[in-house]
C-alpha cells in the first residue's frame, strides 16, 4: 500500500522485518550505562594505591557467596524467560521469584559488608581516596541492582495479579536484558575491586 | 487536542469560552507526546535561550570593548562567561538538535511518531527543567542581594577550583545538578532516536535509503549515549567530593586534578561533534535541493559521519597539550586530531561537488548553507593549526581558540540551524518566512560574524588569553577588542530580525503548500503542517529520494543508486 | 537581472573581506615592544614554534585557496539563471576516482604535518638540560606568582629575572612549575609556549631568552576571581645586570632605623601571618615575599605600578586594584599606614 499516488511499489518486500523498538531502546540504554560505569572503573583503577593515608583494599573480604547469588540470578531469569515464552506461567512465576530472592540476597550481603567496613574497619566514603572510589563504584552498581529489582518487583506484582500472559514474553525479555547487564557489570566490578585492586 | 464542536439542535450552546479554550490549548502543549509538538517546544526553548545567551555575550563584549572597563564586576563577568558557554552548548545546542530530530526523523522515515512518545515528553521536560534550574541560580541563594549564585567556574569547571575550599558558594552545585538533570533528558532523546530510526522505518526504506539528516541524527544519538554519561559521572564525583567528603579531585589525598580534565574532555570533545553532526545533516538536505542535484557520494557521507564519530572519541587530550603530558602522548593526540580532519574534509568536498554542475538557487536557506561551507572550511583549518601541539602551546586558552570554536559553533552550527529554520518553517507552520527579512538577517549576521570572529584570531596571536574580565591597555589589544565588540552588536540585530520574522510570518506569511521548495524527501509529501498522524497510509519507498521518483517517473533514482 | 544582483553581491562581499583584512593588518601592525605577540619570538622554543606555524600556515593556506577558490567559482558559474526553469541539471551520484583522490591527498597531507609536528614536540619537550642551566621554581598562587631560585637562595614574587642566553654562552632557564592551590598557566608568548601549574602535578618548561628587555605575559588558565590580574613580567637581563640583581636579592632585608615605626607596624599587625621580610618576624607564605619589594616595578602581580600612593591604597583596601584579591583590607589607621609604607619603600 502506498500513500503517495503514482508510486509503483516494485519493492514488494514481504520480508520487511525491523528490530523491535524495545530491544533497540534497551541496548541503547545499556550502552549509555556502560559508559558511566567505564568512567567509574577507570577512576578506580587509576587511583589504586594512590591513597596517601588510611585503610587500603586489604581490608576487603571477597564476596564469593554474594557474587554466586547474583550470577545465578542471571541463570534463573533465563529460565523464567524460557518459561513464559512457552506459556508456562506458573514456572515463570517461580523462576522470577527465585531471581528476585537471589537479587535481594546480593543487596543484603552488600549491606552487611558495608556495615562491617563502616563500623569495624572505619572506612567511609570520606575516609580516604580508597573509600571514595570503593563506595562510589560498588554503590553505583548497587543502585542499578535496586533499579532492576524495582522492575522485577513490578512484573512480580502483575504476575501475582494474573495480568501477565504469554504474549508479554518479548517485554519480559527486554527487562531481563537489563538484569543481565547489571550482572555483567558486577563481573567487571568484582574483578577490578576484589582481584586486581587488592 | 480540542477539535471542532458540533452544535446539535435543541441543546445548550456548549462552545467553550475564550479563557477555557486558551487553557485547553496550553494544556495540550504541556501534556503532548506528539513528536511534532515536542520538536517545536525544544526549538522554541532553544531560540529563547539563544537570545538570552546572546545577551550575555553582548554584556561580555561591552565589558571588553575598552580596557579596564567597569560595566561588569569580576564576579558577574565570571558568571556571565560561564553561563554563556554552558547555555549555548546545553540549552541551545542540545535542544536545537533534538528539536529538529524529534520533528523530522519520524516524518523523514515515514513513521507516525517516535518509538517512545512518553519517553520523548519526559526527555523534553527534564531538559527544560534542568535549564530553568540553571538560570534560577542567578536569583537563588543570595541572588537578590548580590551577584547571584550562577556558576562562575567556566563551562569546563576544572578541579580543584570547583572544590568546596575554592568555590564555597552554591555556584558550582547549580552547574553540576542542572547538567545532570539535563543529561537524563539527553539520554532519553538519544535512546528514542536510535529506536525510532532502527525500528520504525516505512517499507522499502533500508538504512542506506534514509535521508542523510536521519543518518546524522542516528550517529549523533549513538555518540551521545557514550559521551554524556562520562560528564554525568564526573559531575557525580564532583558532588561526592563537595558534599560527601570524597577525594576524587582532592590532590592532598591522592586525587588528581588532571583526572577531571580527562573525564571532562572525554565528554567535551565528542560533544562538539554531537553538536555539529546534525548541522551537517541539515546542510546535506538543503544543499542538494537548492543545487537541484542529488547529494554527491551518499555512501561516503555516511561512512565519513560514522568515521568522525569514532575518531572523535580519540582526540580529547588536544585540550590538554599544556598540562605536561609526555611527548609521546602529545604526539598521539596531535595525530588523532589531524586524522579527524580527513572525514570532515571529505564531507566538505562532497557538498562542494554537489553544488558543482548544479543550478543553485540562493534562497535564504542556501545562503546560510553556502556561508556554512566556507566557514566550516576555515574552522577546520584553524582546527588543524590547533592540532599542531607546539603551536597549541602558544594558542591554547587564547582568543585564537575562542575564534576557532565560534567559527565551528556560530559559523557552522548556528548558520546551519538558521538554514534549517528557513527551510522547514513552512512545513511546520504552513507559512513561508519573509524572504526579504531573511536576506537582511543573513547579510547582517554574516558581516557581524566575520567582523567579530575574524578579528578575534589576531587577538589570540597577539597573546590575549581567554576568561579575563579585563585586560591591560599597553598590550596592543585595544582596537581589536573594540572591533570584535562592534561586530557582536550587528549579529544581535540580525537575530532580532529573525525573531520578528518568525512571529510575523506565522500570521502574515504566504501560504506554503506541501512542497514549497520542490524537494525530495518524505516530509514534503504531507500537508503543511502535517496532521497528527503524519501519513494516512504508510509510504513505500524505493530510493533515497522518493518524491524525485514520483516527479520524474521516467528517470527515477533507483535506476542509478549504488 | 537576478544574475547581475547576485554577481554584484558576491563581488561586494569579496571587496568587503579584502578591506576587512587590510584594516586588521594595519590595526595589528601597531606593534609596540610590549605586545606579547607569538610572532615576535625571543627564545629557541618560541622560534621553533613560529617556524613550524609558518609551515602549517602555508599548507592550510594552500588548502584554503584551492577549496575556497573552487567554492567562489561555483557560486558564480553555477547559480540558477532564468533560462534554467523547467529542467533539472544532470544528477551525479558520485565518482569513485574523485572520492579516492580527495581521501588519499588529505591523508598524505596529515602524514607530512604529523611528522613535522612530532619533530618539534620532541625537540622542545625532550631537549637535554645543559649543566649551565639556571633552575627556577615557579609556584602559582591565587592571583600571584612566587619565584624561587634554589641554587641562588632567592625568593621573590611576580617579576621574574632571567639572564640572557646565547649559543656561545648558553644559560637557559629550567623552570619547575608547581601550584599552591588551583590550576594556573605560565604564558609569556615571546619566550615560548605555555605550561600549566597543577597542584600535586609538577611540570617543567625551559626557555633561553635571546634579547634583554621586558617581556609581558599573564596566567592563562582560569583560576578564579582575579585570574585577569595575575600578570607576569619577565626581565631578561644582560649577564652583568643579572649578577647585580642576584647580589641585591641575596642581601638581607634593609634595616633602616628611620622607619623603625613602620617595621614595628609590620611585625605587630597581621602582616607577618602572610608575608616574609627577611630579618623580621614575618614567616607567612600565603602572600609574596616582600624583602626586596622596591626592586619590582609593579605590585599585586602587575595590577598597579609600584608607587608609594598605590602601596598606600593597596594596604588600605586591596579591592581598589583587585576586587576579590585574597589579601584582606588591613584596617590600619592612617598613621600606621603611612609608617608601614615608609618602611616598605626602603626595601630595595
Amino acid at each position: 500500500m502506498s500513500a503517495i499516488p503514482g508510486t509503483v511499489p516494485i519493492f514488494a518486500n514481504e520480508n520487511w522485518q525491523l528490530p523491535s523498538r524495545g530491544r533497540v531502546g534497551m541496548f541503547a540504554l545499556i550502552i549509555g550505562e556502560s559508559a558511566i560505569f567505564t568512567i567509574f572503573v577507570v577512576a578506580y583503577i587509576y587511583y589504586i594505591g594512590r591513597s596517601t593515608y588510611g585503610p587500603g583494599p586489604q581490608i576487603l573480604e571477597i564476596p564469593i557467596f554474594n557474587s554466586i547469588c547474583l550470577i545465578s540470578s542471571s541463570l534463573t531469569i533465563v529460565l523464567a524467560e524460557h518459561a513464559i515464552k512457552h506459556g508456562r506461567l506458573r514456572a515463570f512465576a517461580a523462576w522470577w521469584a527465585l531471581t528476585m530472592l537471589l537479587g535481594l540476597e546480593f543487596l543484603a550481603g552488600t549491606a552487611m559488608e558495608w556495615r562491617r567496613l563502616i563500623f569495624e574497619d572505619h572506612l567511609t566514603i570520606r575516609t580516604n581516596l580508597f573509600g571514595t572510589t570503593f563506595y562510589s563504584l560498588v554503590g553505583l552498581h548497587a543502585t542499578h541492582v535496586i533499579v532492576g529489582m524495582t522492575g522485577l518487583s513490578l512484573v512480580m506484582l502483575f504476575t501475582v495479579l494474573g495480568r501477565v500472559e504469554q504474549r508479554h514474553a518479548a517485554r519480559i525479555q527486554v527487562l531481563a536484558l537489563y538484569w543481565h547487564f547489571v550482572d555483567a557489570v558486577w563481573v567487571v566490578v568484582f574483578t577490578v575491586v576484589y582481584i586486581v585492586g587488592r | 487536542m480540542a477539535d471542532q464542536t458540533y452544535p446539535m439542535p435543541g441543546t445548550l450552546d456548549a462552545t467553550p469560552s475564550r479563557g477555557a479554550a486558551l487553557l485547553e490549548w496550553i494544556h495540550s502543549w504541556v501534556v503532548t507526546v506528539d513528536h511534532k509538538k515536542l520538536g517545536i517546544l525544544y526549538a522554541v526553548y532553544a531560540i529563547f535561550f539563544l537570545v538570552v545567551a546572546g545577551a550575555e555575550a553582548m554584556a561580555i563584549r561591552i565589558q571588553l570593548a575598552v580596557p579596564h572597563n567597569h560595566f561588569l564586576s569580576p564576579e558577574l563577568y565570571n558568571e556571565f562567561f560561564t553561563m554563556h558557554g554552558t547555555t549555548m552548548v546545553f540549552l541551545v545546542g542540545m535542544t536545537f538538535i533534538f528539536g529538529f530530530g524529534n520533528y523530522l526523523v519520524p516524518l523523514m522515515i515515514g513513521a507516525r511518531d517516535m518509538a517512545f512518545p512518553r519517553l520523548n515528553a519526559f526527555s523534553f521536560w527534564m531538559s527544560a527543567f534542568g535549564g530553568l534550574f540553571l538560570y534560577f541560580s542567578f536569583i537563588g541563594g543570595f541572588g537578590l542581594y548580590g551577584m547571584g549564585s550562577a556558576p562562575d567556574v567556566s563551562w569546563w569547571a576544572y578541579a580543584p577550583l570547583t572544590a568546596r575550599a575554592f568555590s564555597p558558594g552554591h555556584n558550582t552545585d547549580y552547574w553540576a545538578l542542572a547538567l545532570i538533570v539535563m543529561g537524563f533528558g539527553t539520554l532519553g532523546a538519544g535512546i528514542n532516536t536510535l529506536a525510532t530510526a532502527f525500528s520504525m522505518r516505512c517499507r522499502g526504506m533500508t538504512l542506506f535509503r534514509m535521508p542523510l539528516f536521519v543518518w546524522l541524527m542516528v550517529v549523533t544519538s549513538g555518540l551521545t549515549l557514550i559521551v554524556i554519561t562520562p560528564l554525568t559521572a564526573a559531575q557525580i564525583m564532583l558532588i561526592i567530593d563537595r558534599y560527601l567528603g570524597g577525594h576524587f579531585f582532592d590532590t592532598q589525598a591522592g586525587g588528581s586534578a588532571t583526572v577531571w580534565m580527562h573525564f571532562f574532555w572525554i565528554f567535551g570533545h565528542p560533544e562538539v561533534y554531537v553538536l555539529i553532526l546534525p548541522a551537517f545533516g541539515i546542510a546535506s538536505e538543503v544543499i542538494p535541493v537548492f543545487s537541484r542535484k542529488a547529494i554527491f557520494g551518499y555512501p561516503a557521507m555516511v561512512a565519513a559521519s560514522v568515521g568522525i564519530a569514532f575518531v572523535s572519541l580519540s582526540v580529547w587530550a588536544h585540550h590538554m597539550f599544556t598540562i605536561g603530558m609526555t611527548s609521546v602522548s602529545n604526539a598521539f593526540f596531535a595525530l588523532s586530531t589531524m586524522m579527524v580532519g580527513i572525514p570532515t574534509g571529505i564531507k566538505i568536498f562532497n557538498w562542494v561537488a554537489t553544488m558543482w554542475g548544479g543550478k543553485i538557487r540562493f534562497a535564504t536557506p542556501m545562503l546560510f548553507c553556502t556561508a556554512f561551507v566556507f566557514q566550516f572550511l576555515c574552522a577546520g583549518l584553524t582546527g588543524i593549526m590547533l592540532a599542531v601541539a607546539p603551536w597549541n602551546w602558544q594558542l591554547h586558552n587564547s582568543y585564537f581558540v575562542i575564534a576557532h570554536f565560534h567559527y565551528t559553533l556560530t559559523g557552522s552550527f548556528v548558520f546551519c540551524f538558521f538554514a534549517g529554520i528557513y527551510y522547514w518553517y513552512p512545513k511546520v507552520t504552513g507559512r513561508m518566512l519573509s524572504e526579504k527579512l531573511g536576506k537582511w538577517h543573513f547579510w547582517l549576521f554574516f558581516i557581524g560574524f566575520h567582523v567579530t570572529f575574524d578579528t578575534m584570531h589576531f587577538l589570540g596571536i597577539l597573546g590575549m588569553p581567554r576568561s579575563i574580565y579585563t585586560y591591560e591597555p599597553d598590550r596592543g589589544w585595544n582596537t581589536l577588542n573594540a572591533i570584535v565588540s562592534a561586530g557582536g552588536f550587528v549579529q544581535g540585530i540580525a537575530v532580532l530580525l529573525l525573531a520578528w520574522n518568525l512571529i510575523d510570518s506565522y500570521f502574515n506569511g504566504r501560504a506554503a503548500g506541501n512542497d514549497p521548495w520542490d524537494a525530495w524527501t518524505l516530509e514534503w509529501s504531507t500537508p503543511s503542517p502535517p496532521p497528527d498522524y503524519n501519513f494516512a497510509e504508510e509510504p513505500v519507498v524505493r530510493s533515497r529520494r522518493p518524491l524525485w521518483d514520483i516527479k520524474h517517473p521516467n528517470d527515477p533514482d533507483w535506476k542509478y543508486e549504488r | 537581472m537576478r544574475t547581475g544582483r547576485c554577481f554584484a553581491s558576491i563581488r561586494w562581499r569579496l571587496c568587503l573581506l579584502f578591506l576587512l583584512c587590510l584594516g586588521l593588518a594595519s590595526a595589528g601592525a601597531q606593534q609596540s615592544s610590549n605586545v606579547p605577540s607569538i610572532l615576535d619570538p625571543s627564545s629557541t622554543p618560541a622560534r621553533e614554534i613560529l617556524g613550524l606555524s609558518q609551515f602549517v600556515l602555508l599548507i592550510t593556506g594552500a588548502i584554503f585557496v584551492v577549496v575556497g577558490g573552487l567554492l567562489a567559482f561555483i557560486l558564480i558559474k553555477f547559480h540558477e539563471r532564468d533560462t534554467d526553469r523547467g529542467h533539472e541539471p544532470a544528477q551525479i551520484y558520485g565518482s569513485v576516482q574523485v572520492e579516492l583522490a580527495w581521501t588519499v591527498i588529505p591523508v598524505l597531507i596529515v602524514v607530512v604535518l604529523f611528522l613535522t609536528t612530532a619533530r618539534i614536540i620532541f625537540a622542545i619537550q625532550d631537549a637535554p638540560k645543559p649543566a649551565t642551566a639556571l633552575d627556577v621554581t615557579v609556584i602559582g598562587h591565587q592571583f600571584w606568582w612566587e619565584f624561587r631560585y634554589p641554587g641562588l637562595g632567592i625568593v621573590t614574587a611576580n617579576e621574574l629575572h632571567l639572564p640572557v642566553s646565547s649559543a656561545a654562552a648558553p644559560r637557559p632557564a629550567y623552570m619547575q612549575l608547581l601550584s599552591a592551590d588551583v590550576d594556573h598557566s605560565f604564558w609569556v608568548p615571546q619566550l615560548g609556549g605555555k605550561t600549566d601549574l597543577i597542584p600535586n602535578h609538577p611540570n617543567a618548561m625551559w626557555t633561553d631568552p635571546e634579547k634583554p628587555g621586558l617581556y609581558l605575559g599573564q596566567c592563562a588558565q582560569f583560576c578564579g576571581l582575579e585570574h585577569a590580574k595575575m600578570l607576569l613580567r619577565v626581565y631578561v637581563d644582560t649577564p652583568e645586570q643579572f649578577d647585580a640583581w642576584v647580589k641585591n636579592q641575596q642581601q638581607p632585608g634593609a634595616q633602616n632605623h628611620a622607619v623603625e615605626a613602620g617595621r614595628r607596624v609590620f611585625e605587630t599587625q597581621a602582616c607577618v601571618n602572610c608575608h616574609i621580610i627577611a630579618g623580621t618576624a614575618g614567616h607567612g607564605t600565603f602572600g609574596p615575599d616582600l624583602t626586596h619589594l622596591m626592586s619590582r616595578g609593579t605590585i599585586a602581580a602587575g595590577a598597579a605600578d609600584n608607587t608609594p600612593d598605590n602601596l598606600r591604597a593597596w594596604i588600605q583596601d586591596p579591592n581598589t586594584f583587585k576586587p576579590g584579591a585574597l589579601m584582606p583590607a588591613m584596617q590600619l589607621s592612617d598613621e600606621q599606614t603611612n609608617e608601614v609604607v615608609a618602611y616598605l619603600t626602603t626595601l630595595h
